[in-house]
């Protein structure tokens, strides 16, 4: 540290050129961060806020889009809530629909219909629990959108009529459309084509409704459950039961409309300035390192230890790393703080501490495969006036 | 010259000195070859040396004689190909591995470079408390004061100031504190006035050969400047890799 700290001040304009580049990686990763758990919450924040472990789709559904392609029916159901390790199993619908509210304004929906009685059904932050036949609970974030509790919302080409009764706790969107929840009755109503035109659904026209169909088989598992935990073979027997495909809720994100395609770029993108970052402090301290050979010979040939100046140099390395990722962290979080509310950017601590985390150990690689040329500078070459 | 080496003892040059201790350098037979692009040069031939405490010896010769390589393996930088080297008594071909080598020269060898090779970040007390880190290596390092060393090279006045502030002289000076904060047993000295005017090079070489015979450090000093010998207490000349002495 005796000379790394020294050096650092002493070759303060050379450090602080490598610190700038290494403090704008670090915005940029901040803000690709936040733009990555933006783009999460917005694609997949109504499945993560559901207390599902997994989701039985019909066998076969092509994985991408899913939840609005699977078709899934009550035997079907019968057979997952026969299962050991199931505690809950409920049928979800899930459609996306254009709507028009009382004042015409136009609002894009996804539909998920639940039974207002079960595990699945939403608790308000405002307003009231899902009830009657034509009650929406709907996304906080659509508040924005000029939507409040009583406004009517006309389903496009159906034209049947619903009623906004609540408003869940915080966003739930789903493939970047907002959730409402309505009762899984109704949803059949509407699936099955026969919804009212022009009127809201009636508890009559649901209970003489005869449709056992909806997308997807909503699965709880039992406490401390193998399926609980996600694993895929404890879906194998109740797949193989009910002939469907099942897959834990991280893994039916995937299932949702763009986020593989969304998620990949933008890790893609992540991992490519990892690796600039660690190249580029790799490249700094080679050049660092050569230019100081014949110093570090001298040291070496005055008995200093490779180890000694190993530690030094990964010192100084640490040093930098850490202040200007810092420094780096603090200036994106600035500047993400004044994203427009409309932009899907979320600044989350967990993934920003990881790729802070990430950003400094992989420059320290690239500093330490650099700073180990110090092990090969041979002392003899300290003779001489070879300077 | 014959290919028989020439036994230049410390003892028959200062006649009637006793040394107890073991000599400062004994090299016995010492030959160096050095691989040169294929081709086999003998750096050193045959050669044996050996140099008291408190003696400072000047070793003269052309370029390419062989000096800088009888640095080498006095320094512990690079093993004889035959004979043996014994500094302050220890056999360094008993010293195996880089890690032994580089704890040895900490502890026991002073090296001065060509116009001091000072650290370019680090002012002259600096430079003496790196020296005095690397030499106390693991042990935790007691404090250290460098005002005395800088004092005894008359450098106290310029504790604060870095390489690229000092003089040509100014940091041959505080290359040489550097090179005692280790208390040596032997310094080595490599064309330490190489870059200096001619009365700069008569201070330097006068303060060198006060260090070692106040401190009773054995000092061995490769130079080409004629001019400075009257600061030694022998003179010897390498050419050709083989050693003579040089009447006074």
């Amino acid at each position: 540290m005796f000379l790394a700290l020294r050096e650092l001040t002493f070759a303060r304009g050379r450090f602080s050129l490598m610190g700038l580049v290494i403090g704008l990686i670090a915005i940029l990763m901040v803000l690709l961060s936040g733009l990555s758990s933006g783009l999460v919450n917005d694609g997949v924040s109504g499945l993560k806020s559901l207390p599902v472990s997994a989701f039985a789709f019909d066998e076969g559904t092509k994985t991408d889009n899913a939840f609005s392609r699977s078709v899934v029916d009550a035997d079907q159901l019968a057979a997952w809530q026969d299962q050991p390790d199931v505690a809950e199993a409920e049928l979800m619908g899930s459609s996306i629909m254009n709507a028009v509210t009382d004042r015409g304004e136009q609002v894009d929906l996804t539909l998920f219909g639940v039974d207002p009685q079960g595990f699945l059904a939403p608790e308000p932050a405002e307003g009231e629990a899902l009830d009657g036949a034509a009650g929406l609970v709907v996304s906080q974030s659509l508040q924005g959108e000029g939507i409040e509790l009583g406004t009517v919302i006309t389903l496009d080409r159906i034209n049947t009529e619903l009623e906004v009764v609540g408003f869940t706790d915080g966003q739930a969107t789903f493939g970047h459309v907002n959730i409402a929840y309505l009762p899984l009755a109704t949803w059949q109503l509407i699936a099955a084509g026969q919804a009212p035109d022009g009127a809201a659904p009636t508890q009559e026209q649901l209970a003489a409704l005869d449709f056992d169909q909806a997308s997807v088989i909503a699965l709880q598992g039992a406490e401390g459950s193998a399926l609980t935990a996600g694993d895929p073979e404890a879906f194998a027997a109740g797949d193989a039961e009910a002939t469907t495909t099942t897959m834990a809720l991280e893994e039916s994100f995937n299932a949702s409309p763009g986020y593989q395609a969304e998620t990949m770029t933008l890790s893609m993108i992540q991992v490519f300035l990892y690796a600039i970052g660690a190249l580029v402090v790799g490249a700094f301290f080679t050049v660092w390192t050569i230019q100081r050979s014949h110093e570090l010979a001298v040291l070496r040939a005055m008995g200093a230890s490779a180890g000694y100046l190993l530690r030094d140099g990964l010192a100084q390395a640490s040093i930098l790393l850490v202040s200007f990722t810092a420094l780096g962290v603090a200036a994106g979080l600035g500047l993400g703080s004044l994203m427009p509310d409309g932009m899907p950017f979320a600044l989350e601590a967990q993934p920003i501490a990881v790729a802070s985390a990430l950003t400094i150990l992989l420059g320290l690689v690239g500093a330490a495969v650099a700073v180990l040329r110090v092990t090969r500078i041979e002392p003899i070459t300290a003779l001489g006036g070879n300077r | 010259m014959s290919a028989t080496a020439h036994h230049l003892d410390a003892a028959s040059n200062r006649a009637g000195a006793v040394h107890p201790g073991p000599l400062g350098l004994d090299l016995r037979d010492v030959t160096l070859e050095l691989g040169d692009g294929g081709e086999e040069i003998r750096a050193l031939d045959h050669v044996t040396l050996s140099v008291a405490p408190g003696e400072f010896l000047a070793v003269i010769g052309p370029s390419g004689a062989g000096k800088s390589s009888l640095l080498a393996v006095a320094g512990a930088l690079a093993a004889p190909t035959s004979g043996t080297v014994e500094v302050l008594g220890q056999d360094l071909s008993g010293l195996r591995g880089q890690g032994r080598l580089a704890a040895f020269r900490r502890r026991n060898l002073g090296f001065v470079f060509q116009s001091g090779n000072l650290v370019p970040a680090l002012n002259a007390a600096d430079q003496l408390r790196l020296a005095h880190r690397i030499a106390h290596h693991r042990g935790r390092s007691r404090s250290f004061d460098p005002a005395p060393l800088l004092a005894a090279v008359d450098m106290g006045h310029r504790a604060g100031h870095r390489p690229g502030q000092l003089s040509g002289g100014e940091r041959q000076r505080v290359g040489i504190a550097r090179a005692l904060v280790n208390e040596p047993g032997l310094l080595l000295v490599d064309e330490p006035t190489a870059s200096l005017d001619r009365r700069r090079s008569q201070d330097i070489v006068a303060l060198l050969a006060r260090q070692c015979h106040e401190r009773g450090i054995a000092g061995v000093m490769v130079t080409h400047d004629h001019d400075v010998l009257e600061h030694c207490d022998r003179v010897v000349e390498m050419v050709d890799g083989q050693l003579s002495a040089v009447p006074a």
